[in-house]
């Protein structure tokens, strides 16, 4: 008991709270069915690893997400950067663009994670040094983003046929490749946070961005490092996204993604003004919601009323997690004796 | 004095926060037409107190009596329909708003389903004309100065409910004619048989209105007084007690003058986008120079200056003969040079981030990011300046928001002093704490000048600036007008150098 409470204050102990409950009522449901995991070519099968499969790309970008909103910032560009980047990389395999890289697996996806890049050190430009509302400053790439795809596309659904490029949406040792990916990413990205001073710099800077200032950080850099950062992993997730289809769609690549993003920061506990943050758990926050969206179709809810039903799943989480509300509940519950204590005769 | 003129009855009230007790068994009585005034330093209890009686604070304990009947107001709305209403030192009220919608906001007169907008006119003229107030009633508030704002202020809340009137320090913003014509109108109500509670700093103000004065220091009460029967300088010593006393005689300091002193920081013709023109100045190793002039007169600005926040834009600040480049505070501090900024809340603590996370902050940011403090070194950091400072708090993991304003500020001393700083800048490090944090910090002040620390000390009061300062510099409209040392430093030069255009000033200025 002492233990569940020590390990209760962590940032991550709710949402993976949630993520089991909700695996377990899936299994519950399914009599068993959803936690199996058949074998097949040596390859892992079953509603699990589909969870984690698809759930790659969005615990990417809830990784650079985390970042941004640890500053009180917002990025809802990056579905339209994962369309960017899916557009360079493919245009470059397909030889459509550049064709001096001769069609290279490696150069495609360096420039396409550069183009992310670059996407990131623009919306950080101008929400650091112009000082442009985050939300507004994004926004223009969102909007812009998906023109500028359909520019390097040629205004196509550009096909690739490369067995290398669909690797990236493979397996290796059985296992989803794009696991791997999320794996080293987060993996760099804890290991950088611990090692320096760069965590409780990005808290400080989202707590008070003034008095950080004051305190000697260079909280321009701090946000533009982030955005530049949330940039990279868009393009990582597009990489992933592209080799899915087998090809770049410009006009539905990550579209919407960017509010799944922000929704698994959110469920992960980090405030959406900024200060404390948990990597792991908005990976949980996305794991949820792509749980979520996995089980309603593996309980055969209509495709039309989807959103419905993920929504209400979301409020409920939601108000699981507001501490007014469990405060109101508590209240609720336990009648109104304290009130009547608290107040002298 | 019956009974029956009695409005408010406060007993035995208590209210502590975590860790600190702001009222230990506090009473106060007001009478109807009567103007009292509640005094004490800061961190005395005196905003707590008033918290309780408008509902803001929930009491811990007491009783709160309005007419003999017992009143337990939940929210400001709840007191004021009770009949208590506040005036505070910053308006509140909404100044994109006309003057009449501000007075009639939340309760305007209806003519057949829609807004009397001629009534709501008509009314707040005739209300306003009370006041001695002749304004058209339609144009914006800000459209007026902050005095006839809080005029405003005041006429909707006696209009909202005329049995007690609060006002929190309503004179800090007003102009002496401004201050004159509040009196007034504070008279008028009065003669109405209104009862008025009154908080301020200022002492002559106090004695120019008041009937009786209640005192209060660390959140217990002290006494209360007739103003007629109580001198100003007992009525300092009430509220300031023997801290005061004791420090004077621990910082009797020989001068530091005489002989060459070794320069450390010197400034020549410095101009900032709008704030000090030609300042030129010099600092001395190891010594406490005070920067003192009104708010606005360039104090701040001046080590703001230093600190790399704002912008140089002429003239040249050395340090240690090596030019200080000042694009953000970070090269200032890699220097040595430590800034305490004046407003806590947004410039200088971090509330979400734990105590120990605040005090490595700016060691951390010397250090740069790639070079991480560790954990234990960390610890070992907070842990030694939590005991130096004797900060109180349960652990170095508490959030820093959860401390009182004193040990906050404890806090980013500590933060600054872990940066080893040769030069340490404060800005009004002793506002808004309690008495006795405002010794200790003033004693350690002091104490690190004699270690040989350089400090450059910038505060409102007067009297503190003369306990500690070796040395004094004085602003007036953004230009230095003067400069004591050693015995020249008193209250009446400082005083006449800060009002202008004296003789003494210049003769100081020559040396």
């Amino acid at each position: 008991m002492e233990k569940i409470r020590k390990l209760s204050k962590y940032q991550g102990f709710w949402p993976v709270v949630v993520l089991l409950a909700i695996l377990l009522i899936n299994g519950i449901i399914s009599g068993g069915a959803f936690f199996e995991i058949k074998i097949v070519d040596a390859h892992l099968y079953g509603r699990l690893i589909d969870i984690l499969r698809n759930g790659s790309k969005l615990m990417l970008l809830a990784t650079g997400m985390t970042f941004v909103l640890a500053t009180g910032g917002t990025d809802i560009s990056v579905g339209s950067v994962m369309a960017i980047s899916g557009a360079i990389a493919c245009s470059i395999v397909d030889g459509r663009i550049l064709p001096g890289a001769g069609q290279n697996v490696q150069a495609a996806i360096l420039l396409a994670l550069l183009g992310g890049m670059l996407c990131g050190a623009w919306n950080g430009f101008l929400v650091s040094k112009i000082k442009i509302q985050p939300i507004v400053a994004t926004m223009i790439l969102m909007v812009a983003g998906r023109g500028i795809a359909q520019l390097i596309t040629d205004g196509k659904i550009v096909t690739v046929n490369s067995d290398s490029y669909y690797f990236i949406n493979g397996y290796i040792l059985g296992l989803p490749f794009p696991l791997f990916i999320v794996l080293f990413v987060v993996a760099l990205v804890l290991l950088f946070t611990k090692r320096t001073a760069f965590g409780l710099f990005l808290e400080s800077t989202g707590c008070n961005p003034v008095a950080s200032h004051f305190a000697g950080i260079n909280v321009n850099s701090v946000k533009w490092m982030v955005y530049t950062f949330c940039g990279v992993t868009a393009a990582v997730a597009g990489l992933i996204e592209s080799a899915g289809i087998k090809g770049a769609d410009c006009n539905n690549a990550g579209l919407f993604m960017e509010l799944d993003a922000i929704l698994a920061v959110a469920i992960g506990g980090t405030s959406l003004s900024g200060g404390r943050f948990s990597v792991p758990a908005s990976l949980a926050g996305a794991l949820i919601i792509q749980s979520i969206t996995t089980s309603v179709y593996a309980m055969g809810v209509a495709p039309e009323i989807t959103a419905v039903v993920k929504a209400v799943i979301v409020i409920c989480i939601c108000l699981f997690q507001s501490a007014e509300f469990k405060d109101k509940m508590r209240k609720r519950f336990s009648g109104h004796k304290q009130e009547r204590t608290a107040k002298p005769a | 004095m019956s009974n029956e003129n009695m409005l408010i009855r406060m007993e035995h009230i208590s209210k502590s926060f975590p860790g600190v007790a702001a009222l230990d068994n506090v009473p106060l009585e007001l009478k109807s037409g009567e103007i009292h005034a509640l005094l004490g330093e800061n961190g005395a209890g005196k905003s707590t107190l008033i918290k309780v009686l408008t509902g803001v604070e929930e009491r811990d304990g007491g009783s709160v009596l309005l007419e003999g009947v017992p009143i337990f107001p939940q929210s400001p709305q709840d007191a004021q329909k009770l009949g208590i209403s506040t005036v505070y030192q910053e308006v509140n009220l909404c100044p994109n708003l006309s003057v009449a919608e501000n007075i009639y906001i939340g309760r305007e007169p209806k003519k057949r389903g829609s807004i009397d907008w001629k009534r709501i006119n008509q009314d707040s003229r005739d209300l306003l004309k009370r006041f001695n107030l002749t304004i058209d009633v339609t144009k914006n508030l800000d459209f007026y100065s902050v005095a006839v704002q809080q005029m405003v202020a005041i006429a909707r809340a006696v209009d909202i409910s005329a049995k007690v009137l609060i006002l929190d320090e309503p004179t800090s913003s007003l102009s002496s004619v401004e201050v004159e014509k509040l009196f007034e109108v504070m008279n008028m109500l009065k003669a109405q048989g209104m009862g008025i509670l009154f908080v301020t700093h200022f002492l002559d103000q106090v004695y120019a209105v008041s009937d009786t004065i209640t005192v209060l220091r660390n959140g217990r009460y002290v006494g209360t007084y007739a103003a007629a029967e109580l001198p100003k300088t007992q009525l300092v010593g009430k509220m300031l007690g023997k801290e005061y006393a004791e420090l004077d005689l621990s910082s009797e300091k020989e001068e530091l003058t005489g002989g060459e002193r070794d320069g450390l920081l010197e400034m020549k013709r410095a101009c900032g986008p709008g704030t000090i023109s030609d300042v030129d100045l010099k600092i001395y190793r190891g010594e406490v120079l005070g920067i003192s002039g009104l708010l606005g007169s360039g104090r701040s600005e001046i080590v703001r200056l230093i600190f790399g926040i704002d912008h140089l834009e002429q003239g040249e600040i050395s340090l240690d003969g090596r030019k200080l480049a000042g694009k953000g505070p970070l090269p200032a501090i890699r220097c040595g040079v430590a800034f305490c900024p004046e407003n806590r809340k947004t410039e200088g603590i971090i509330g979400d981030l734990s105590i120990r996370e605040n005090i490595i902050l700016a060691l951390q940011a010397k250090k740069g990011m790639l070079k991480s403090i560790s954990r234990a070194q960390a610890e070992r950091i907070a842990d030694k300046y939590i005991r130096m400072l004797e900060i109180k708090t349960p652990s170095q993991e508490q959030r820093a928001k959860n401390l009182s304003g004193g040990n906050q500020q404890k806090v980013i001393l500590a933060r600054w002093l872990a940066t080893d700083p040769q030069l340490l800048m404060l800005d009004e490090p002793t506002r808004g704490i309690d008495v006795g944090t405002k010794a200790e910090i003033q004693k350690m002040i002091v104490g690190l000048a004699e270690q040989g620390m350089t400090v450059v000390f910038i505060s409102s009061e007067i009297d503190e600036m003369l306990r500690c300062c070796s040395r004094m510099i004085v602003l007036r409209d953004k230009k230095k007008v003067g400069e004591l040392s050693g015995k020249d430093i008193a209250e009446s030069a400082v005083m006449s150098l800060i009002a202008g255009g004296v003789k003494s000033g210049e003769d100081q200025e020559a040396v």
